[in-house]
């Protein structure tokens, strides 16, 4: 087994005295690509804005490498680990190329500028999600589709090991839903980086992710390969609703036929 | 156009407004003149203890309550949130209308009681904004507006009320100064300022880049690695020190804060390093230009500056409001 990276212990979280998260424990390991699925409401957001810091979850409770998350300071958190949100209708008034070098934040001093090494992270990650087209543009004209590339992108930009994202896809065409499933995994497989994702999807998550973690009403509620879902009913238990399997044809995986209503 | 030219094209045209505005006014002053030192010159004692610092005190006063504004637009992620509708300046001027009040004259460090009195008031005001947005996270930006006009409410109360059992005089002094004005005479009221506003300046300045996340929202701000609270909690501190510092000296001018951040922001870009410094250059010179409006318009009496900027700015908030009201971002 590989090393831990995340090791979140008996988390409880509470949002304006709503308990989301209940005592929950999950070990996220380097190198995985790890999908979380669950109904809505069960604590999946909650949780990545935890690990990010977005959300101060109790002491003691989250480490990363094996340090409470609480005590690295979160210009350093920012250098190895990335976020990307759910997709906002924000304008930002800045452009593809000057949002992606905010990205590089974590890694700049106060009084230096630009280095060599950021234009270099930013090509990089233009190049890798093939958005180089879109540099030049302004957020707020960019499609849906385009945006959540340019946030993946600048994601990848930022530099760290593990990127966290939250629900990537939802919304999207699709293509772009697609391209969006393609580029993590090429992500995944060139770079190496640690993938965490929460989705609706779970067929992408059974094809491309190895891993995935299934939380209800703020508790694990399956933890393990991906293949595994499908068996034992866990799914519908989980969402209390029959579900259909088939044999994929390329991967021989099984996974979720839509239903005829 | 390249954000560097335009910077210098407004600072040339800024320069052009701090050398010629001296020269307009009720008494002529010739040119020769002004290079004659001798205070039994009433030209040149008119353009220097008078006319300059009138002016330098409305160009500082305009470039602090620009960028003052500009980060509460970056922090609320929305153009209409400034220290001014917020109710921070109606804090600032409660401070000081009560420090006339009273009428105990003091001064620590040199910096004059009636600033330090503005400075807790404008820190009484920032404190309820910010319990006010910790409250529920996400507050949306249309209830903070609603809060900061019952905070200005609250404070105008106070201020009423003080000027009601005040006697005549300095119930006229209160009002006359609440309406803004650069009537001061010599530099005594510049030095006064002066540290509060270049503090505040630098801290800004230092800060234009977590500024630029900001603009991006919390959640991302914070995934990119600012260190949330500090950086507001920093903002918060250097922007009650410049809007109090002024509004002691120069009463509270609305809507400088809102109308010079928007325009700059649709000259130059939201790039915040570049932003912060034609707002400086903008912010001067602008509130200048009101100032000299408000000296030649009905001469030889004066409207008071902030009537000038209250009448360009109300309409300014209304188009800004029908405007935001179907694309919320700054």
């Amino acid at each position: 087994m590989s090393k831990i990276l995340f090791n979140i212990e008996n988390l409880s979280f509470s949002i304006s005295k709503k308990e989301i998260l209940k005592s929950l424990s999950l070990k996220i390991y380097e190198g995985d690509y790890l999908s979380i699925i669950g109904p809505n409401g069960g604590g999946k957001t909650t949780l990545i804005k935890c690990l990010i810091k977005i959300y101060q979850s109790p002491v003691n409770k989250i480490f990363f490498k094996e340090q409470p998350i609480e005590k690295i300071p979160q210009k350093k958190l920012a250098s190895q680990i990335s976020y990307v949100p759910q997709i906002n209708e924000t304008n930002f008034p800045f452009t593809a190329k000057e949002f992606l070098m905010l990205a590089r934040y974590p890694h700049l001093s106060r009084f230096s500028s630009v280095t060599a090494a950021d234009t270099k992270a930013v090509a990089s990650a233009f190049d890798i999600t093939n958005t180089t087209n879109l540099a030049n543009r302004f957020m707020n004209t960019l499609s849906g589709g385009e945006k959540q590339m340019i946030f993946i992108a600048a994601a990848f930009a930022q530099g760290g090991e593990v990127i966290l994202l939250d629900e990537p896809a939802t919304f999207l065409d699709p293509k772009h839903e697609h391209n969006v499933y393609q580029i993590l995994k090429t992500i995944h497989q060139e770079t190496n980086k640690t993938i965490v994702t929460v989705t609706h999807n779970i067929n992408s998550a059974i094809l491309n992710s190895n891993r995935i973690a299934l939380i209800k009403n703020g508790k694990l509620d399956f933890y393990g390969n991906s293949v595994d879902i499908t068996k034992n009913n866990i799914l519908e238990k989980a969402y209390n609703k029959k579900f259909t399997f088939i044999k994929h044809p390329a991967s021989e995986k099984s996974i979720i036929v839509p239903e005829v209503v | 156009m390249n954000k560097k030219f335009l910077l210098l094209l407004f600072s040339l045209l800024a320069l052009l407004v701090l050398a010629l505005t001296p020269f307009i006014g009720m008494e002529k002053i010739p040119f020769d003149t002004i290079l004659n030192f001798d205070s039994s010159n009433i030209h040149s004692d008119i353009f220097w203890r008078i006319r300059v610092p009138r002016i330098l005190i409305a160009f500082i006063s305009g470039s602090a309550l620009a960028i003052s504004g500009m980060a509460f637009q970056a922090m609320f992620r929305n153009a209409l949130a400034t220290p001014f509708t917020l109710g921070v300046s109606s804090g600032a001027a409660f401070g000081a209308a009560l420090y006339v009040k009273i009428g105990f004259i003091f001064s620590l460090l040199g910096i004059s009681g009636q600033t330090l009195f503005a400075f807790a008031g404008a820190l009484v005001s920032i404190m309820l904004v910010y319990i006010l947005s910790k409250v529920k996270k996400g507050f949306p930006v249309g209830t903070m507006l609603l809060a900061g006009v019952a905070i200005n409410f609250f404070f105008s109360s106070f201020i009423l009320f003080i000027q009601f059992i005040s006697d005549f005089t300095n119930s006229f002094r209160i009002i006359r100064w609440l309406m803004g004005g650069f009537e001061v005479i010599g530099y005594s009221d510049i030095y006064n300022v002066i540290p509060f506003i270049i503090i505040g300046t630098i801290i800004i300045i230092l800060l234009s880049t977590e500024l630029n996340l900001l603009t991006l929202g919390e959640d991302v701000a914070v995934s990119r690695g600012v260190s949330l609270s500090k950086v507001k909690n920093i903002l918060f501190f250097a922007t009650s020190l410049m809007v109090s510092g002024v509004i002691s000296v120069v009463g509270p001018i609305g809507f400088v804060g809102m109308m010079v951040p928007h325009i700059s922001r649709l000259i130059i870009g939201a790039d915040h390093r570049y932003l912060v410094l034609l707002n400086i250059i903008f912010g001067g010179a602008f509130l200048v230009l009101c100032d000299t409006l408000s000296r030649i318009l009905i001469a030889p009496a004066e409207i008071p500056v902030g009537v000038i900027t209250a009448l360009l700015g109300g309409p300014f908030f209304i188009w800004l409001l029908i405007k935001s009201s179907n694309n919320n971002s700054i």
